[in-house]
C-alpha cells in the first residue's frame, strides 16, 4: 500500500452556527453539532428539512455562507470536495456508466495516482467487503439496484475516508432489501470503525442503525440525542409528532422540585423530570405502547375511558379510548384476551415514554 | 494552490525580464527576432524599462512582485486571495491601460499629458511577453478567488470562469463595442443620436408594403421570413432524419447519415451555384420543363425560393446532427414505462417522446434561424432583388455607399431579432428538468414508431435525400467539364490542374497550382481552432451547467453572444478593433483563428449544455468526493458522457472553419488567404469551373477530417442491453 491510503481512523465532525442560504433562502440555519468519531449519526427530518445540505456541506459540494466547519479537528470551511477526506454515497449511488464495476470502484485510488494494479486489488478487496464478487466487468446497467448500491459503497470505502457520508441510502430498494441492507450498513461501520453521517427521512430507519439522531425542522436543528432520548423524552411537538405515534395530553404541574415536577395528568399524577418546565398547564407525551390496558381497575392510579376502536394487528392490538382527559391511541401487547369495543378500560402509565414536552 | 501561485508568478517574472515585450513583426515563432535581442522593437519589459526610454513599463513589476508577497501568508488567511485578486486585477488594469495610452504615435490619451508630460516614443501591439503576464494576472485572480471560497473554492472553475470571461470580452465584446459606438458617431467621431434614428427608422428596413400587394418589403421583414422558414423547416426535416435513423428500420439508413453530412461540408455559395445550374434561365431542370412541359424559363429561383432552398440543404443536416443526439439520448425505459402504463405508441410518441424533444428542438431551430440571419453567401449569390440584413451590411460597408455607421445600425438591428429568438425559445422550454441519463444505469429498448408517422418519415426525407444527391452530382461532375453553367459538357482535368498542380523538380516537388497557398492556410488555421472551439466551447458549457455564481446570466449572454452577430459584422468589428495596439492582430493567422474560436463556441456551448442537462450531477459530484479535482472529474468522467456533443462540436467548428466566407473575406491577407476567399474571388471572375473543382476538393478533406474526428473521439459506450440482439430477431 501506498502512503496516501494508511489508515487515518475516523474522524469528528463538527459544525458551528453553520448557515448556507440559496439566494434569499436558508436551506441550513445556524446549525450546531458535533460528530463523535467512530459512530453513526443520522440527519432525520422531513421532506425539504435541509438534511441533504448539511450532509453535502459536510462533502464539500456546497460551501457554506457563515460558520465553521471541521472534520477531525480542522477547519476544512472553505476546502473544496477533492480536499476533504470525506466519501459520499448518493441517493442516485452515481456510478460511472461509462465504467465497469471494478473501473468504478478503483476510480479513486486511479485518479490518486496509485499504480493499476494496486487500485485494482484494493477495488476487488472492496468489492469482497460488501459481498459483490465476479461483477467486475459489469456494466453499472446490467446490475440491480441492490447490486449498484454495494458497488456505491465499495467505492465510496476505497478511499478509507475519515467520514462517510450516505443520503438516503435504502430509498431506491424494494422493501425487503431495505433491513438487511440498513444492518449491512451498521455492520461495516461497526466493523471498520467509520464516522458514517446518514440522512433518512425515515424515523424507524433512524432508531434501528443511528448512535445519536439529529432531527430537522425548517433547516434548523430540533432535537438531537441518543435514539432512545429522542423516541422517549421528544424536546418538542415537532420531534414528539414526528419520531412516531404519540399521545400529546394536556396536563399541569403542580410542583417543581430540582429537576423533578409533578405532572397531574387526569385522575392521575406522576414525577417527570421538569426539563425547565414551570407550574401551570403544559403538554405531556405518551406513546401508545406505554399506557396498559386493563379490563378491571388496577392497584394505583389508573384513568378509565371507554373503548371505541380496536383493531388485530397479528403481533399486537390497537385501540383508541375515549377518556376524559383526551382521545387516546394504545397498543397493547395481550391479543389473547382482546377487549371489546364499548367496554370500559382502565389505563395505567408506565415509566418510560412518557415525558413533559416543553412549549417552545 | 500554492504551487500554482508560485509558478505564475515566476512565470510571469520571466516574462518580464526576458521575453519580448511587443508583437514580432515576423511572428515569434520565426525566431529571426534573437539575432537583433534586446533592440527597440525585441527588448522585454525590464530591457524597455532600462533602455529603450520606456519607463511605464517599469509599472508593471509591482504587481508581480505583489503576486509573490501573497505567498507569505498561509491559504486559509483571507490575506492571501485579497492579495492574490488585487494584484491580478491592478496588473490587468495596469497593463491594459498603458497598452491604449500610449500607441504607435506615442501618447494617444492627450489628456494625460499634463499628468506624465509629452510622450513620443511608439508602443506597438502586445506580443507573447505580454500576453503571458496578463494571462499570469488572470490566473492570479482566479487563485485568489478561489481561495477565497468563491465557486466552491474550486480554482479549476474559478480559473476557467474569469479566463473565458476575460477572452470573450476581448474578442466578442470589445470589437462589437468598439464597432457599435460607429452607429452613434458621425464620420468625424463626434455623437450624432439624429443621425442614428434616421438610419434606423429607414423606409427599406421597415417597409411591409409586399403584404398589400406592393412591389416590395423591407429588409427586416424578408429576414426574419426567411429565418422562421429556414429555422422551422431545417428543424422538422432534422427530426425527421434522426428518427427514421435511430427509430425505423430503413435498409441504407446509416449511408442516409453519412448523405447529410454532405451539405454541411460544403461551402455555402457552392450549393447556390449547383442551384443555378439546376434551375437558372439555363439551367438543366429548366430546360427539361421547357421541352417537356413548354413552361418559359424564368427567374424564379432568383430572390426568396432560390435562397431558402440553399439554406435548407445546408442547414438540415446541422439539424440532424442536434436532433440525433437527443434522439439518442432519450432514455428507453422512459419509453418503456409509459407503453407498460397502457398508452399506445402514438400516444407514448406525443406525451413522453415528443416532450423530451422540446429542448433539441428548440436549439435546432434557433440554430437554423440564426445561421439563415446569418448567411450570407446564398443571399450574395441568389438573393436577386431579395435583400437581407447580412448582405444589406455587406454592401454598406463594401459597396459604394461605404457606410460603416448604417451597417452598424443593421446590426443592431440584427442583434435585436436574433436574442428575440433566444427569449422565445426560453419561453417555450420552461423549466422543465431533462435528466435522463443518471448514475443508475439505464437499459431497455427504444419504442417502435406509430406507422402512419413512419411513412411521413419516408416520404419527406427520401426524396430530400435524393435532391441532395443530385445537387452534389452536379458540384462533382461540374468540376470536370469545361463550362457546366453553358451546358458545355466535354470532360476535362483543366480547373483541378489549375487549382493544384504539382511539379516535380530537381530541387523537389512545387507546388505550383494556384490554390495551394489558401489550401494549406485553410487547413491549418482550421486544424487549429477546432479543437480550440472544442476545449472554449465544452469548458463554458460545463461552467454553466454544473455551476452557480454571481452574475452567471451576464456570462451566458456574453458566451452565445458572438453567435448572434452576423459574420459580416464580426469581419468588420474584428478589422476596427485590432487594427491598432494594444491587441494589434489584422493581417496574421492569429486573427482568423480567434475570429473562428468565438465565433463557433457557441456551438459547442450548446450541444455541451444539452448533453450535460441529461448527465446526471451526482456523477460529478462522486467524482470530486473520490478525490479527483474538477479538471479530473471533466477528463475521466465528463468527457466520456460527452463523446457524441465532442464529435459534434469539432466537425462543426473545423468545418466551419473551412466554410466560412462572411467574417473571413475581411480579414484575410495576401500571406493568409483561406479557401473561400480564394473562391469567391474566382466567381466574381466568372470562373464557376475552378470554383467547383475546389468546393469539391474541400469537400473531400473536410470528409476526411470529419471521419479522423470520428475515429479520433470514438462512440459513447453505455451499455443499452439487448439492442443488437433484438434488432437481429426483427424487434418487437
Ligand atoms: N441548489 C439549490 N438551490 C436552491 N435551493 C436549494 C438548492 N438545494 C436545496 N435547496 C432548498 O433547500 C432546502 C433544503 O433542501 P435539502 O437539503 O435537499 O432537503 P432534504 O434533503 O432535507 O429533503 C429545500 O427547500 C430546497 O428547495
Ligand atoms: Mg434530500
Amino acid at each position: 500500500m501506498t502512503k496516501s491510503t494508511t489508515k487515518k481512523g475516523p474522524a469528528s465532525v463538527e459544525f458551528r452556527n453553520v448557515t448556507k442560504r440559496y439566494g434569499t433562502v436558508a436551506a441550513v440555519s445556524d446549525v450546531s453539532f458535533t460528530i463523535e468519531p467512530g459512530t453513526l449519526v443520522t440527519l432525520l427530518g422531513p421532506s425539504g428539512c435541509g438534511k441533504t445540505t448539511t450532509l453535502r456541506l459536510i462533502a464539500g459540494l456546497e460551501i457554506a455562507t457563515e460558520g465553521q466547519i471541521k472534520i477531525a479537528g480542522e477547519d476544512v470551511t472553505n476546502l473544496s470536495a477533492a480536499d476533504r477526506d470525506v466519501s459520499m454515497v448518493f441517493q442516485s449511488y452515481a456510478l460511472f456508466p461509462h465504467m465497469n464495476v471494478l473501473d468504478n470502484v478503483a476510480y479513486g485510488p486511479t485518479v490518486a495516482g496509485q499504480k493499476k494494479s494496486d487500485a485494482y486489488d484494493l477495488a476487488r478487496q472492496k468489492l469482497a467487503l460488501v459481498g459483490l464478487k465476479d461483477y467486475d466487468l459489469r456494466l453499472p446497467s446490467e446490475l440491480s439496484g441492490g447490486q449498484q448500491q454495494r458497488v456505491a459503497v465499495a467505492r465510496a470505502l476505497t478511499m478509507e475516508p475519515q467520514v462517510l457520508l450516505f443520503d438516503e441510502p435504502l430509498s431506491n430498494l424494494d422493501a425487503k432489501l431495505r433491513r438487511r441492507v440498513r444492518e449491512d450498513i451498521r455492520d461495516l461501520q461497526r466493523d471498520l470503525n467509520l464516522t458514517v453521517a446518514y440522512v433518512t427521512h425515515d424515523q424507524q430507519e433512524a432508531l434501528a442503525v443511528s448512535d445519536r439522531v439529529i432531527v430537522m425542522s425548517n433547516a434548523r436543528i430540533a432535537q438531537m440525542g441518543a435514539p432512545r432520548e429522542l423516541y422517549e423524552a421528544p424536546a418538542s411537538l415537532f420531534v414528539a409528532d414526528f419520531m412516531g405515534d404519540s399521545n400529546l395530553i394536556d396536563a399541569t404541574v403542580e410542583r417543581v422540585s430540582g429537576d423533578q415536577a409533578l405532572v397531574k395528568i387526569g385522575v392521575t399524577s406522576l414525577e417527570l423530570p421538569s426539563r425547565g418546565t414551570k407550574t401551570g398547564p403544559c403538554k405531556v407525551s405518551i406513546r401508545p405502547e406505554s399506557l396498559s390496558v386493563t379490563a378491571s381497575a388496577p392497584q394505583g392510579p389508573a384513568i378509565p375511558g371507554t373503548i371505541r376502536k380496536a383493531a388485530y394487528l397479528g403481533t399486537h392490538m390497537e385501540y383508541t379510548l375515549a377518556a376524559e382527559i383526551g382521545e387516546l391511541f394504545v397498543v397493547d401487547r395481550d391479543v389473547a384476551n382482546p377487549k371489546p369495543v364499548g367496554s370500559t378500560a382502565y389505563l395505567a402509565l408506565a415509566r418510560t415514554g412518557v415525558s413533559l414536552v416543553p412549549s417552545v | 494552490m500554492r504551487k500554482l501561485v508560485a509558478g505564475w508568478s515566476a512565470a510571469a517574472l520571466t516574462a518580464f525580464l526576458f521575453l519580448p515585450w511587443q508583437a514580432i513583426e515576423d511572428g515569434f515563432f520565426g525566431f529571426g527576432w534573437i539575432q537583433d535581442y534586446p533592440d527597440d522593437r525585441t527588448a522585454s519589459a525590464l530591457f524597455y524599462g532600462l533602455a529603450f526610454d520606456r519607463p511605464w513599463l517599469w509599472g508593471v513589476l509591482p504587481f508581480v512582485a505583489l503576486g509573490v508577497l501573497a505567498l507569505a501568508f498561509p491559504r486559509e488567511d483571507r490575506r492571501f486571495g485579497q492579495t492574490l485578486v488585487f494584484a491580478g486585477l491592478g496588473g490587468l488594469g495596469y497593463t491594459f491601460l498603458q497598452g491604449f495610452a500610449i500607441g504607435i504615435t506615442g501618447l494617444q490619451w492627450t489628456w494625460l499629458a499634463p499628468l506624465i508630460g509629452e510622450v513620443e516614443t511608439s508602443q506597438y501591439g502586445f506580443g507573447w511577453g505580454a500576453t503571458i503576464i496578463l494571462f499570469a494576472f488572470l490566473m492570479m485572480v482566479s487563485l485568489g478567488v478561489a481561495a477565497l471560497g468563491y465557486f466552491r473554492g474550486d480554482a479549476f472553475i474559478a480559473g476557467s470562469v474569469i479566463v473565458s470571461t476575460a477572452l470573450i470580452l476581448a474578442f466578442v465584446f470589445f470589437p462589437i463595442a468598439t464597432m457599435l459606438a460607429g452607429a452613434v458617431t458621425d464620420e468625424h467621431g463626434n455623437l450624432a443620436f439624429d443621425l442614428f434614428w434616421r438610419r434606423f427608422f429607414a423606409d427599406d428596413i421597415w417597409e411591409l408594403n409586399c403584404l398589400v400587394g406592393g412591389p416590395r418589403c423591407g429588409v427586416v421583414f424578408n429576414t426574419v421570413l426567411l429565418g422562421v422558414l429556414t429555422g422551422a423547416l431545417s428543424t422538422l426535416m432534422g427530426l425527421a432524419f434522426a428518427l427514421v435513423v435511430v427509430r425505423t428500420g430503413l435498409p441504407w439508413r446509416k449511408g442516409l447519415r453519412a448523405l447529410t453530412i454532405l451539405p454541411i461540408i460544403t461551402p455555402p455559395f457552392v450549393i447556390s451555384l449547383a442551384i443555378i445550374v439546376l434551375f437558372g434561365r439555363t439551367g438543366i431542370v429548366t430546360w427539361f420543363l421547357e421541352v417537356a412541359f413548354g413552361i418559359p424559363p424564368s427567374r424564379w429561383i432568383y430572390g426568396l425560393p432560390g435562397v431558402l432552398i440553399s439554406q435548407l440543404l445546408s442547414q438540415i443536416p446541422v439539424a440532424f446532427l442536434v436532433m440525433i443526439g437527443v434522439v439518442e439520448a432519450i432514455s428507453p425505459s422512459l419509453e418503456e414505462a409509459s407503453q407498460t402504463l397502457g398508452a399506445s405508441r402514438w400516444q407514448t410518441f406525443r406525451t413522453v417522446t415528443w416532450p423530451l424533444l422540446r429542448p433539441g428542438l428548440a436549439a435546432a431551430f434557433l440554430l437554423g434561424f440564426v445561421e439563415s440571419l446569418a448567411d450570407f453567401g446564398n443571399p450574395l449569390v441568389l438573393g436577386g432583388n431579395f435583400d437581407v440584413l447580412s448582405t444589406k451590411i455587406f454592401f454598406a460597408i463594401v459597396g459604394a455607399q461605404h457606410d460603416p455607421g448604417r451597417a452598424a445600425v443593421l446590426a443592431i438591428l440584427l442583434l435585436i431579432m436574433t436574442l428575440g429568438a433566444f427569449w422565445i425559445q426560453m419561453r417555450w422550454l420552461g423549466k422543465q428538468s431533462y435528466v435522463t441519463v443518471t448514475g443508475k444505469g439505464d437499459s431497455g429498448l427504444s419504442a417502435e414508431l406509430p406507422r402512419k408517422l413512419k411513412r411521413i418519415l419516408y416520404w419527406t426525407t427520401i426524396p430530400w435525400a435524393a435532391f441532395t444527391l443530385i445537387t452534389y452530382a452536379i458540384v462533382i461532375f461540374g468540376g470536370f467539364v469545361r463550362d457546366i453553367g453553358r451546358f458545355d459538357l466535354e470532360f476535362t482535368w483543366r480547373h483541378y490542374l489549375d487549382a493544384f498542380r504539382v511539379e516535380l523538380t530537381e530541387r523537389g516537388m512545387f507546388f505550383s497550382g494556384s490554390a495551394w497557398d489558401s489550401l494549406i492556410t485553410t487547413i491549418q488555421v482550421s486544424a487549429i481552432s477546432a479543437p480550440l472551439t472544442g476545449i472554449m466551447g465544452l469548458l463554458v458549457a460545463y461552467i454553466l451547467a454544473r455551476t452557480k455564481f454571481a452574475g452567471q446570466r451576464t456570462f451566458e449572454f456574453l458566451t452565445m453572444l458572438s453567435f448572434a452577430i452576423p459574420g459580416t459584422v464580426v469581419g468588420v468589428s474584428y478589422i476596427v478593433a485590432f487594427n491598432v495596439p494594444p491587441l494589434e492582430l489584422t493581417g496574421t493567422g492569429l486573427i482568423l483563428v480567434i475570429c473562428f474560436v468565438f465565433r463557433n463556441m457557441p456551438v459547442g456551448v450548446r450541444a455541451g449544455m444539452a448533453a450535460l442537462s441529461q448527465i446526471d450531477k451526482s456523477l460529478d459530484e462522486a467524482s470530486l468526493t473520490l478525490g479527483a479535482r474538477t479538471a479530473t472529474t471533466v477528463r475521466r468522467v465528463v468527457m466520456p458522457l460527452l463523446r457524441p456533443a465532442i464529435v459534434a462540436t469539432l466537425v462543426f467548428s473545423f468545418v466551419h472553419a473551412m466554410t466560412a466566407v462572411s467574417a473571413v473575406i475581411f480579414l484575410v491577407s495576401a500571406r493568409h488567404n483561406m479557401a473561400t476567399a480564394y473562391i469567391v474571388g474566382r466567381v466574381e471572375a466568372g470562373e464557376f469551373a475552378l470554383a467547383i473543382a475546389y468546393s469539391t476538393v474541400l469537400i473531400g478533406v473536410m470528409a476526411l477530417a470529419i471521419v479522423i474526428i470520428q475515429l479520433g473521439v470514438g462512440r459513447r459506450q453505455l451499455g443499452r442491453r439487448g439492442q443488437q440482439t433484438a434488432a437481429a430477431l426483427g424487434g418487437h
